[in-house]
């Protein structure tokens, strides 16, 4: 062995034994590209970069229909990303059962997850046959009511405490020339407004009943009835509210131009970004102000199986950041949603986010509906909704029986 | 001299062989890409494939439950009225603008980039700028009330009934000025000496157009109808960036249909069996009509 | 068809009796203000100010501060006049963590489009040109599977394309990319030149024919020189198409060679935060600048008459 291949194989085993420590780039993809979103992947960049490796960004707007087929192509396609973004609940599914996807049990055996993670039906959604498959981060609920003090102020009565008292403040409102209700055109806001009066009017067992047992005659019964009869009532507040997307509906809301907006606490971000102070400028009834109970949607992270074992390496040490007390912290202030671990301290949270966190303490929780229902229903639910929050001639009964067709064939 | 003899009688398979060598990519991207794209489309269909295509057959179920919603009926009534309307008004539009431009006007290219510059923005947006004006609150009836005429109404983007006129607003203003260019360019390639004809025999301008010039461009017009078709077909952006289908399903087309149920619930199966039905309504409309376009005439 | 064969002969007896050229409305001097005149440049306008008004509209919001656009008349100009959401749309919004704006995707919008657009019109004007005037057996088929082809939805295609392209080893490629584009551009344009060169005067390719002119010596020596207006034409169908195109760009290649578009999409459709019309429209005017321009510059391509110029040459 001449001189010149020692130090060849010198040079390779030390590139070797540094490899691990090396920095390893991971393309990360994802749909959080609005200010506070950016500012809160930031914060995960941060965390990750700091073990480390490398974050590559790969962001990509438009959830749903726009990011998850280019997501899908390049898992199914051989050129798949470092880790990608899903809503929790069912989304890759499949990407899972086809083998495509990583298993995280060691992480999460050596973290704890099973521990730490509340509520437990997070770390459930992410598991599939026994083993765990993603990490989530963040928890977002839908069940929230936005009501602008000023315009409750104008119409000369007080600002309603529950949906109830906010129904019967209605005519004063419309009297004002304000609009009660907002709601933006797009099918997924009428879909999330009946799920969230649903829980507030029939209770968490119903709701359970229908979309997590998928009882038809439950969801044509009269519990259900009252849902429908108090979505009549919100369609009646919400006419006259000519914008299509949610930001326009809180927007508003934030002006003065309608009384309130049902929505979920992402709403939360246009108030503060307003300049908008909760209790004094605005009040958020979670809940509807009747029944504080909180759904458990959120993102989390998939990571896709690559052959490079660094990278491998780098994604593990991807899971544990994400779930890293301090990261959990500092992204979800900046993001507006509930950390997923409640043994961290959130003494920065808005008023708001404070009752939300309260909620989750008491374990007030249900499962969103992503994460109870296929895609496919949650799609079918939305046509029927917005078809029915657009067209007064539908009535309530007409409007339940559809909804019970939807239950009865939902998987 | 063999040779010569060789070339002058060459088997079927060499003759006009640059003409075939040719047209390769197109051999292969109708047959493999199109056709084959289109038998893998319609044999998924029959499957429950959910978020990746897999072979579990369920028979017409998904073709049973695409005719039994409401939503896909309202998508095809839509595409119908859409359809007609644009297909009149950007050809007749498209077609006076071009005959004006094409009277040696002044600033041409000033006008033509006018017309023609809608095409070159994103959906995305313009989208958005619709919407904007036609928006009661602030678009054009805001305006029009401020005037002084307060009784007017104009709001077709939240009213179920006429929503997908306010659609076709939004498509015309983008695609006419392609029509527009697309017939210029038809008038442009037709002979000079064709007026000066028809001018010596002292024939009207208006009827010289419509009894010489449009019977000659009928190349283009084709041209022109399978590309406006094919975008009216597929019909996309514009719906979701101006009313996401709404109110409620009012504007609904069956493209969107397929997208959003082939991405957004997650059901491949359905979103095909939606393809299929329009792949195979395109093809009962224009596999006869391009056999009788196309096969007719023989040349060079 | 024969109409027209009539109508050249009758058009060719013509030329040789006058000389010049003249437009189709006779070369006499009009008065400015000529009837002719009042309703042919008043409907123009009357167009023009239809077509401009949503670009008037998109522009003054670019031009306007968020809280001015919240109070606001859409109509209404800027009070305070600002570039920054211009600045901001260019080299400053953000797509997640990088905060370049649509400078980032400029690069690769050209070196994905430039290929693109040349590889795909000179591919359709062969394809079209064969179909116009070198027929042999079956053509028609594949020309008509072509045509319905031009209907399928895109996104109907894209797992079928991932899986070819997976197979072919050029999934996440440039060239794979070009390709794509290639097809998809292929039914309209190769239609669009089928019919351009279908209409030009047979007597000119058969005049070639008896020279001795092969195929390829035809195409580039006649046809494509008569050919401008159509090919300025298929320039503008594909350079509008392939710049704003977003879906190919994003779900066939790899984020180094992301186009403008995905910038431009990540702006635009941020679903949870707020909406910035203003960088909206700043960004939608500066995506749209390059087809733009194109069309623009084209105009000189667009010269009038095909057949003056080529029975002269």
């Amino acid at each position: 062995m001449n001189i010149r291949s020692l130090a060849a194989a010198l040079a390779a085993s030390v590139t070797l034994s540094f490899g691990a420590a090396q920095a390893t780039d991971l393309e990360v993809t994802h749909w959080w590209t609005s200010g506070g979103e950016a500012a809160a992947v930031a914060e995960l960049a941060k965390a990750f970069n700091a073990t480390g490796n490398k974050w590559v960004d790969g962001a990509i707007a438009g959830s749903g229909g726009t990011a998850r087929p280019i997501m899908v192509s390049r898992i199914t396609g051989g050129d798949p990303m470092g880790a990608t973004q899903f809503n929790h609940g069912r989304q890759a599914e499949e990407l899972v059962q086809s083998g495509l996807m990583q298993n995280l049990d060691e992480v999460a055996a050596k973290g704890k997850w099973k521990e730490i993670i509340r509520p437990a039906s997070l770390l459930a959604s992410c598991t599939i046959d026994g083993h765990i498959y993603c990490a989530p981060v963040n928890i977002h609920s839908w069940q929230w009511l936005w009501l602008s003090n000023d315009a409750f102020k104008k119409a000369g009565v007080d600002v309603p405490k529950n949906w109830d008292e906010f129904v019967k403040a209605a005519p004063a409102l419309e009297k004002a020339g304000i609009i009660p209700l907002a709601v933006g055109g797009q099918p997924w806001q009428a879909a999330g407004a009946f799920d969230v009066l649903m829980v507030a009017i029939a209770g968490k067992d119903t709701f359970h009943k229908v979309f997590k047992d998928k009882d038809a005659k439950v969801a044509a019964g009269p519990e259900i009835a009252k849902v429908f009869k108090a979505a009549d009532d919100a369609r009646r507040m919400s006419k006259g509210s000519n914008v299509q997307d949610w930001n326009q509906a809180t927007n508003l809301v934030i002006t003065g131009k309608a009384g309130g907006q049902i929505m979920g606490d992402w709403a939360q971000g246009e108030f503060a970004v307003a300049g908008k102070v909760a209790g004094k400028d605005y009040t958020c009834l979670p809940g509807l102000g009747v029944n504080p109970i909180i759904s458990t949607g959120g993102d989390a992270f998939y990571f896709p199986k690559l052959k490079d074992a660094d990278k491998s390496k780098a994604q593990a040490a991807l899971a544990e950041t994400l779930l890293a007390p301090a990261t959990q912290v500092a992204f979800n202030l900046k993001k507006g949603s509930l950390p997923v671990r409640g043994d961290v301290d959130l003494a920065a949270a808005n008023d708001c986010m404070k009752k939300g966190l309260d909620i989750l303490a008491k374990g007030n929780v249900i499962e969103s509906t992503d994460q109870l229902l296929s895609a496919d229903s949650q799609k079918q639910k939305e046509d029927l909704f917005s078809q029915f929050f657009a067209d007064p001639s539908i009535t309530p009964e007409a409007a339940q029986k559809k909804f019970a067709e939807i239950i009865s064939k939902a998987d | 001299m063999t040779d010569y003899q060789v070339a002058r009688r060459p088997n079927t398979l060499f003759r006009n062989l640059n003409s075939k060598i040719a047209s390769i990519p197109m051999i292969v991207t109708a047959m493999v890409v199109f056709l084959g794209g289109t038998v893998w489309t319609v044999f998924y269909s029959f499957t429950n494939s959910k978020l990746l295509p897999r072979t579990t057959f369920v028979g017409f179920d998904q073709y049973e439950r695409l005719w039994a919603s409401e939503r896909w009926i309202v998508s095809i009534q839509n595409l119908a009225i859409f359809g007609v309307f644009a297909l009149i008004f950007s050809f007749v539009i498209g077609f006076v603008l071009a005959a004006f431009m094409d009277q040696k006007i002044r600033l041409e290219n000033v006008f033509r980039t006018i017309f023609l510059y809608p095409f070159a923005l994103s959906f995305i947006v313009t989208g958005l700028v619709w919407q904007w004006l036609l928006n009661p609150d602030f678009g054009v009836q805001h305006v029009v009330r401020s005037l002084g005429w307060v009784g007017f109404t104009f709001n077709p983007l939240y009213t179920q009934s006429i929503v997908i006129y306010g659609i076709l607003i939004a498509a015309l203003w983008q695609g006419t000025g392609l029509v527009m260019v697309l017939m210029l360019a038809g008038l442009r390639g037709i002979d000079e000496d064709i007026w000066k004809a028809s001018r010596v025999d002292g024939i009207p301008m208006v009827k010289t157009y419509l009894l010489i010039i449009i019977p000659m461009m009928r190349p283009v017009f084709i041209t022109t109808l399978v590309i406006v078709a094919s975008g009216i077909v597929k019909v996309y952006d514009l719906v979701v960036a101006q009313t996401s289908g709404g109110p409620g399903i009012a504007s609904e087309v069956p493209a969107k249909y397929v997208y959003d149920y082939m991405f957004q619930a997650q059901n491949l199966g359905q979103g095909f069996a939606a393809s299929t039905m329009m792949l195979i309504t395109i093809s009962i409309i224009i596999i006869p009509w391009a056999y009788l376009e196309f096969g007719g005439k023989k040349r060079g | 068809m024969a109409d027209q064969a009539t109508l050249n002969t009758a058009g060719a007896a013509s030329a040789a009796s006058s000389g010049s050229r003249s437009g189709p409305s006779g070369k006499r001097p009009r008065p400015i203000f000529s009837t002719r005149n009042i309703v042919l440049y008043g409907t123009l306008t009357l167009a023009a100010i239809y077509y401009l008004i949503p670009l008037y509209v998109m522009v003054v919001t670019s031009l306007k501060t968020m809280p001015e656009i919240r109070m606001g008349n859409i109509f209404s100009p800027p009070v305070e006049i600002t570039f920054e959401p211009w600045v901001k749309a260019w080299a400053q919004a953000c797509t997640g963590l990088n905060c370049d704006g649509l400078s980032r995707g400029f690069y690769n919008s050209v070196r994905i489009t430039v290929p693109s657009v040349i590889i795909s019109i000179l591919i359709a004007s062969i394809n079209g040109y064969a179909l116009a005037n070198w027929r042999f057996k079956g053509m028609e088929t594949f020309f008509t599977v072509l045509v319905v082809g031009a209907f399928i939805p895109y996104q109907v295609m894209i797992y079928p394309i991932v899986i070819v392209l997976r197979e072919l080893g050029i999934y996440g490629t440039l060239s794979g990319l070009i390709i794509v584009h290639t097809i998809f551009g292929m039914p309209i344009l190769t239609l669009l030149f089928r019919n351009y060169f279908a209409s030009l005067p047979e007597e000119l390719f058969k005049a070639a024919r008896v020279d001795g002119a092969g195929f390829w010596n035809i195409y580039f020596r006649i046809m494509l020189p008569m050919s401008l207006p159509i090919f300025v034409v298929a320039m503008i169908i594909q350079i509008t198409g392939i710049w704003n195109d977003f879906l190919f760009g994003v779900v066939f290649t790899r984020p180094e060679y992301y186009p403008m578009t995905v910038q431009l999409n990540n702006i635009v459709n941020s679903v949870q935060g707020v909406k910035e019309y203003n960088v909206n429209m700043a960004a939608t005017i500066l995506t749209g600048l390059v087809p733009l321009i194109v069309y623009f510059v084209s105009g000189k391509l667009f010269v009038r008459g095909i057949a003056a110029g080529a029975v002269k040459g």
